[in-house]
């Protein structure tokens, strides 16, 4: 067994104790985390520590052996990076088993230059590595955390609204690179089936450039939607996207399009065999008009 | 006027086509192009940048100005140090694609623009120019 192992075994109580202290003097969030957690937390991670040592050296922390330990400070660190902690919050849960240890190594070796020395550089190399990991983690996290939220914005930022019974109207803005169009398509087609619709007005308006990547992907979203049995109609078309989109060489001639989005509604009603009548009269205020004769 | 460089950039990834077709419409209305021309600048721009990205692996896109006094042009000229095009003849004709596209970004930036220029090597990359006369 290396010493560092040794040290861990011998000095667990004493280490977690000063442990907990060193963390409330830095960056204790009494707010985020009860003292009965942060107790349990730092218990299992010396645990796992002290195995991993007692199974093989310690200097390199991306062995199979320190697994357990890499799982739990991930766990940690991102479970954190959830609640709120900052990234130095979370890394100094880490760092403040530092000086913990480093007391302990010095009792115990104190009197041997050459083997504190070692000892110390051996703990303090192998507690920088578990709080860059630690940090990692907590970027990781941070980082899947973006994306979803990215991915939440998007399906905000692409509404599919119901414009009448059957029709349905997806008034498309900005960028459409691959991400956002797969967004579009999936809930444009969700919606189609849980409305029950026939009708769906795309609206591109608002769609700053046509090229191959977007036309293949409102081509796709056209075909499927047919298949679920609802015909689509794109509108918007402006005339330099129209110029363009020709001398790409995209064949739109399968598709509905309309140039602008009334036009596409009132084909829509048409389709749907609706019609808009104007009354001859004005309707007349009545004060009983909620009355059933 | 010589040829002047106005900008470099790197394509490596997609968001960096976004940023392609952002400079090469901030250029195109710079130098005062009509709102078609800008449009069809910006579209070669968009399917060129796509495929230095997803088929050359990456590369850069430099933005020039060329000409004289009465007529200037916008040039594009895109390059990667990719896999490069085994025949180019095949890769421009429409319908053709190794990646489940349309097979339209080439042949239709060539239709976009008046001058169209591709230089490809297997294994060594790929550079094409494309330039728009006012
Ligand atoms: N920079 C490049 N490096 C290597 N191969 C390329 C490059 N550019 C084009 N190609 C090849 O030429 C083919 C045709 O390109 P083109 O842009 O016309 O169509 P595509 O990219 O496949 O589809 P899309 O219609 O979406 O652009 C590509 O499938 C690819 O095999
Ligand atoms: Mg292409």
């Amino acid at each position: 067994m290396s010493k560092l192992a040794e040290i861990f075994e011998k000095y667990q109580a004493d280490i977690i104790t000063d442990w907990i202290k060193e963390m409330s003097a830095a960056n204790r969030r009494k707010d985020l985390m009860s003292e009965s957690e942060l107790k349990l937390q730092t218990n299992e991670l010396l645990h796992a520590i002290t195995d991993a040592s007692k199974n093989g050296n310690s200097s390199d922390i991306n062995a199979p052996h320190w697994a357990p330990v890499r799982e739990m400070i991930t766990s940690i660190s991102s479970s954190r990076a959830k609640q709120g902690f900052t990234p130095t919050e979370t890394a100094s849960f880490v760092f403040s088993l530092k000086q913990p240890i480093s007391n302990r190594i010095r009792k115990e070796f104190g009197k041997d230059p050459d083997a504190l020395f070692e000892e110390l550089s051996a703990s303090n190399f192998l507690i920088d590595n578990l709080g860059l990991y630690s940090a990692d983690a907590y970027v990781k996290t941070r980082e899947q955390i973006i994306v979803r939220q990215q991915e939440e914005m998007l399906e905000l930022s692409t509404p599919v609204v119901k414009l009448w019974d059957g029709i349905l109207a997806l008034p498309l803005i900005g960028t459409l690179d691959s991400a956002r169009t797969q967004v579009v398509m999936e809930s444009l087609l969700r919606t189609i089936v849980e409305t029950n619709s026939q009708i769906a007005i795309i609206d591109i308006t608002g769609v700053p450039t046509v090229d191959t990547k977007v036309a293949q992907h409102l081509l796709k979203t056209v075909t499927a939607a047919r298949l679920m049995g609802a015909e689509c109609i794109i509108s918007g078309i402006r005339p330099q996207i129209a110029q363009t989109i020709v001398h790409l060489g995209i064949n739109l001639t399968d598709i509905i399009t309309k140039s602008k989005m009334s036009d596409a509604f009132a084909l829509a009603l048409q389709r749907t065999g609706k019609t808009v009548v104007k009354r001859m009269q004005p309707l007349i205020p009545s004060t009983n008009s909620g009355a059933v004769s | 006027m010589p040829p002047r460089t106005l900008e470099t950039l790197t394509l490596a990834s997609v968001s960096d086509i976004v940023i392609a077709r952002q400079r090469a419409r901030h250029w195109a209305i710079e130098m005062k192009f009509s709102l078609v021309e800008q449009t069809k600048i910006v579209t070669a721009a968009s399917e060129l940048a796509r495929n230095t990205v997803e088929h050359g692996g990456g590369g850069t896109m430099v933005i020039s100005t060329d000409g004289n006094r009465i007529r200037q042009a916008l040039k594009l000229t895109f390059e990667d140090k990719g896999l490069g095009i085994a025949d180019v003849e095949q890769a421009m004709r429409d319908g053709f694609t190794t990646s489940g596209g349309m097979g339209l970004g080439l042949g239709g930036s060539k239709r976009l623009m008046n001058q169209f220029e591709i230089d490809s090597r297997l294994g060594q990359g790929t550079r094409v120019t494309v330039t728009r006369w006012k």
